[in-house]
């Protein structure tokens, strides 16, 4: 039963129909992971037959049926035998231990030379990401180029984390106070899902992440794009203008306004919550729980603990008073913020 | 049964046996062990209760069954109540009882000490699930992690209410880890030599070192916790330079040997019945018994392949690796040991059996699971998913689980006389075996495909729908086959067939005496010469029916259950942030040991 | 404490005796994780006082000798009790409890000075490791210091013959173990600073 399910869900993993499957790398490093993991599970089928059928074979043959009386031989123990089944699993474990060992070693962390460098940080409940050498600073989602080893270099700013994209390769925990390290290769275009794997409060299930892969070309366009500074203020007209007045408006109490917390090149230098000077390019809000489009954004701005449960001392996004008008400004504005 | 206690014990005591008084005041381990068994039942269906509501919760996505915080609380008393206040408690039920009827023994070595823990565990207990009444339950997950539990992320209660809990539980295992050494070390009948033990025994020994090392650490974890939210120290304060990772090291050096606390009892209970009911001795004892030693010492090698996600470098990560593979060895060694216990058996499958063979089973799966997780590359993708999920319920549920309701269809007969109906007992077997692995068996899938742990929520777009929806109704098949369990206890209770000294013609010594067995156990103390007294000619001397001289049984006393109520004071007076009432507890504490201390008290 | 016989035992050994080396290795363990936390943390103190400008050797070597000649009083209690010598169980008992509490009184004093001087609990983590390691220890001097003069107390009611000796040296034990744990932390804290 075990095998053939795996194997029709191996099979459906290739469709593309589990967005966060491991079974489905798309790096090196997921594919190190994957087959390391093939390996294993391979040799655990093959003791699970076995020892199951010899469970399962004792049983059948020695139950007690009418007709097969007396007591049967007293058999205290049989030390070749023993000797024999201690020393067969840890043959088996050899097997496991060396590709394992090898796998550690190959997949650690340090990246090669000229690799892209971007850093993680795991705040509730979002992702921030920088690409130093570039000057891009976003939120859930990364852009990567494809073929293009990338250097991950992870921190918290508050509690711990994981840092989780299963087919671009196995989880790391952020940590408050360390820097932990990821390397990866991404080998196919294509949009990666993942999320938090490690628990960190309320909103901890809402706290999602997407990488784009992408050619070079796009990928250059895309960082272009995120190099460009927002038109200054008083050249916008119409309604996102009047969002843009909304966006810097001061309201009580102080983080209710978004300037305290929020960044966007030339209006606001908030350092909580996520850089919004280019929130219009992203395909996803509030830790990619919501949709990028205006709907999604007008949920969001509505009630944002409602979106995302847990309210932490003045880091997380209360919910403002806003009136319909004031929304439909923000969302003009911010859809504006390509 | 009444008439032959007031014949041997002086009338005054026979009278002070009944009534909610003698069992306030009781001593009696057989008592003790009853009050265990069926306090970690009723936790038992709470935490049941608890994951029935996350399965339901998780039967669809986005569902809002549940809010978040609600969904965290109920998956953090899930795993704590599942662990401290069931699985742990249940094998204490069992070590009380059993225990000193298979050394010989007529009581454990402190008497006062046993019926003081099993106050403790209970109030402990009731401690704990009382911030349900504040709703302020725990919600740090059962491993509460700094700094997510430290006062500036979890500022409410909740944490408080685990971390002065687990103290109080923690005080309980100690108290009862000693007890139990000593018992079974310094109390053994006439020629019961260690090599003559039962298993069961033997790995309650085991598991008592375990707990007496392992739960200092936790306790200095928590205390450490404690501080820092109460006083404002700086163990798990990143700004002031601490490490996070200490409360996780911490944390799993008592976390790992924890899981063999779990486990090996309920070995041990497996290698009673699996020899009584193949009708020969198990196979390779010595093995067996070594290998659960190796277990309990390997077991502090192993911690850190809780952290193979936090970046501990490629040389531990390997060392770790490589120790957590190893500590395959002697667990599969016993799984070989019970075939070949089997084979060539007699085997009666009676529902005792059939949970043993249960256990075997899905303890493979489980274990196997569980080497999957002991490769530190593979686990990057499993930790932390519901592939762990998936590992911890074979070996807790298919394993732990399975093993202790083994030794309730076993021992059931010799603690109240009377036998559980063996149909029902199969019913129950049958259904648990469907909806356990019809909820766990997703869960490997699940876990693979990208979804972790704790969250209350999760998207279709992840594919999981179905496989979740399954996980779900088969969790609900799991808690009706308890329902089945529960039917036939009340429908034994005075219809039950009568179960005489030894209805399953065991080997061992608790077999030997009535069922249920005198207040004093043994008329006189036996003399065994065979590891399979019951089994062996001339294997155990003559147990008279009827003391020959008048067998002093002490009485009962007060202070245990009110030292238990100075250390439920304190820590009433420490969730209420109220100095003078955690004073007055400590005080009423120290009061109560004094008392004890100089009563007098024959054992 | 009033058991008047012990049992037959497997062992030869009292259960009270074999209980309460249990416990003694389980304290180790407690013991063990504080001081390997105090070590872990040592040294990484972001600001305020460090072990060089605040620890006093000298003075700390005073202490601990005090509680050495504790456990030598301690050791003349238990064979005074055995021999049935009133006077003298009295006497020991006595002396090793006045110098367990001035063992709590030197670290009264360390402990008020050091706050003073602006190590807290609070202010960086070396206060927070030292004073919970020490306090710690400090506590099981307390509780020491209180089951001496409970004992001693006992005897002065006339219920601390010979054959009660075991008590006697249970408490020796624990009285004991709390030195060796102080010999730990003075090596490990006082004398070993991490340059």
């Amino acid at each position: 039963m075990g095998v053939t399910t795996f194997a029709a869900l191996g099979l459906s993993a290739c469709s593309g129909s589990f967005p966060q499957s491991t079974l489905d790398p798309a790096s090196g490093f997921s594919s190190d992971l994957a087959d390391l993991y093939r390996t294993i599970f391979w040799w655990a089928m093959f003791v699970f037959v076995v020892v199951e059928a010899l469970l399962v074979y004792a049983v059948i043959r020695y139950r007690a049926r009418p007709g097969r009386e007396g007591e049967p031989r007293h058999v205290h123990g049989h030390t070749a035998l023993e000797i024999a089944w201690t020393l067969a699993p840890a043959v088996i474990l050899v097997f496991i231990a060396v590709p394992t060992i090898q796998t550690i070693f190959k997949v650690d962390g340090t990246p090669p030379d000229g690799a892209l460098e971007i850093e993680v940080i795991g705040h509730q409940w979002w992702w921030e990401f920088k690409y130093p050498e570039l000057g891009i600073v976003t939120a859930n989602e990364l852009h990567l180029p494809v073929g293009r080893p990338v250097a991950l270099t992870m921190t918290s700013a508050d509690v711990i984390h994981s840092f989780w994209l299963p087919r671009l390769g196995g989880k790391r925990d952020v940590i408050q106070g360390r820097t932990n390290r990821l390397a990866l290769t991404p080998d196919s275009v294509g949009e990666y899902m993942g999320q938090c794997a490690e628990y960190c409060g309320s909103s901890h299930a809402n706290m999602r992440a997407r990488a784009f892969v992408e050619t070079q070309a796009d990928f250059e366009a895309w960082v272009q794009q995120q190099l460009t500074s927002p038109p200054p203020v008083d050249s916008l007209d119409g309604l996102v203008q009047r969002g843009a007045q909304v966006f810097t408006s001061i309201r009580e109490p102080a983080n209710h306004s978004c300037i305290v917390c929020h960044r966007i090149e030339g209006l606001s230098y908030g350092a909580i919550g996520p850089n919004l000077t280019h929130v219009g390019s992203r395909t996803t809000i509030a830790g990619g729980t919501l949709p990028n489009t205006a709907e999604g954004l007008r949920r969001w701005l509505r009630n944002p603990p409602g979106e995302k449960p847990g309210e932490m001392l003045g880091r997380t996004m209360p919910k403002i008073d806003l009136s319909e008008e004031e929304i439909e400004a923000l969302v003009a504005y911010l859809q504006s913020l390509r | 049964m009444a008439t032959s206690v007031a014949a041997h014990v002086p009338a005054a005591a026979a009278a002070r046996r009944s009534g909610i008084w003698s069992w306030i005041t009781t001593t009696d381990h057989k008592r003790i062990g009853i009050l265990y068994g069926v306090t970690a039942f009723m936790f038992f269906l709470l935490g049941g209760l608890e994951a029935l509501i996350i399965r339901a919760q998780l039967a669809s996505p986005n569902n809002t069954l549940v809010d978040a915080d609600t969904y965290n609380q109920l998956f953090t008393m899930h795993g704590t109540t599942m662990i401290f206040l069931a699985v742990m408690p249940l094998s204490a039920a069992f070590f009380n009882y059993i225990i000193p009827l298979q050394i010989g023994a007529r009581d454990v070595a402190f008497p006062r000490l046993n019926a003081f823990s099993y106050w403790v565990f209970l109030f402990g207990g009731l401690f704990i699930n009382a911030s349900f009444l504040f709703g302020a339950a725990p919600d740090g997950g059962w491993f509460g992690y700094a700094n997510l539990t430290s006062k500036a992320y979890s500022p409410g209660l909740n944490i408080d209410f685990w971390v002065l809990g687990l103290q109080i539980l923690g005080i309980a295992s100690l108290a009862a880890g000693f007890n139990f050494v000593v018992t079974i070390i310094n109390m053994r009948a006439p020629g019961m030599k260690l090599m003559r033990m039962p298993v069961f025994t033997w790995m309650a020994l085991v598991t008592q070192f375990i707990v007496i090392t392992a739960f200092p650490v936790i306790t200095i974890a928590l205390v450490f916790l404690m501080f820092d939210r109460f006083f404002g120290t700086n163990f798990y304060n990143v700004t002031a330079g601490g490490d996070l990772l200490l409360w996780q090291h911490l944390f799993w050096l008592f976390g790992h040997p924890e899981v063999y606390i779990l486990i090996l009892p309920t070995m041990g209970m497996v290698s009673e019945v699996l020899p009584t009911f193949s009708r020969k001795p198990l196979f390779g004892y010595a093995v067996v018994v070594y290998s659960g030693v190796l277990i309990a010492i390997m077991g502090w090698g192993v911690w850190s392949h809780h952290m193979f996600a936090t970046g501990l470098g490629p040389i531990a990560d390997s060392v770790f690796g490589a120790t957590t593979m190893l500590i395959a060895i002697p667990t599969g060694v016993k799984i070989f040991n019970w075939i070949a216990t089997m084979w060539g058996g007699r085997i009666q499958l009676k529902a005792p059996m059939l949970f043993a063979i249960g256990f075997i089973a899905m303890f493979i799966i489980g274990g196997l699971s569980g080497v999957m997780h002991s490769s530190p590359p593979s686990d990057l993708q499993q930790t932390d998913t519901y592939f762990v999920v998936a590992h911890i319920h074979y070996v807790l549920v298919g394993g732990a689980i399975m093993g202790i309701f083994a030794a309730i269809y076993y021992w059931w007969p010799k603690v109240f006389g009377r036998m559980l109906h063996d149909g029902m007992g199969k019913a129950h077997w049958g259904f648990m075996l469907l909806g356990m692995n019809l909820s766990f068996f997703p869960m490997h899938f699940i876990g693979l495909l990208g979804m972790p742990r704790r969250i209350y929520r999760y998207d279709t777009a992840l594919g999981l729908d179905t496989l979740n929806l399954v996980a779900s109704i088969g969790a609900f098949i799991l808690g009706a086959s308890f329902l089945i369990f529960i039917f036939n206890v009340f429908w034994t209770r005075k219809r039950g067939q009568l179960a005489g000294k030894n209805p399953w013609n065991a080997a061992t010594l608790e077999w030997a005496i009535s069922s249920p067995p005198p207040v004093y156990n043994f008329s006189v103390l036996p003399t065994v010469s065979s590891r399979l007294p019951l089994w062996t000619e001339h294997g155990v001397s003559e147990i008279p029916d009827v003391p020959p001289e008048p067998v002093h049984v002490p009485g009962g006393t007060i202070w245990p259950i009110l030292t238990a109520a100075g250390i439920l004071a304190i820590a009433g007076g420490a969730i209420m942030h109220t100095l003078w009432i955690v004073l007055a507890g400590a005080l009423f504490m120290v009061f109560s040991i004094y008392r004890w201390a100089f009563e007098p008290f024959e054992v | 404490m009033t058991h008047a016989v012990a049992h037959d035992t497997s062992t030869g050994l009292d259960n009270r005796k074999m209980a309460f080396w249990l416990f003694i290795g389980s304290e180790c363990l407690l013991f063990g994780s504080l001081i390997a936390t105090y070590l872990v943390y040592e040294g990484r103190s972001i600001s305020g006082p460090t072990t060089h400008e605040i620890l006093n050797i000298p003075l700390t070597s005073i202490s601990t000798f005090d509680l050495l000649m504790s456990s030598l009083a301690m050791v003349l209690a238990l064979a005074a009790v055995a021999r049935g010598d009133k006077l003298w169980s009295r006497v020991w008992l006595a002396t090793t409890a006045l110098l367990g509490s001035m063992f709590l009184g030197f670290q009264a004093y360390e402990f008020t000075h050091f706050v003073r001087e602006g190590l807290t609990l609070q202010v960086n983590l070396f206060g927070s490791t030292f004073f919970v390691l020490t306090g710690f220890h400090g506590g099981h001097v307390f509780v020491g210091v209180m089951w001496l003069l409970t004992l001693l107390f006992r005897s002065f009611q006339g219920k601390l013959g010979p054959d009660k000796a075991l008590n006697v040296e249970i408490a020796g034990l624990y009285w004991h173990f709390v030195d060796v744990v102080w010999i730990v932390i003075f090596t490990v804290v006082y004398l070993i600073q991490r340059q």
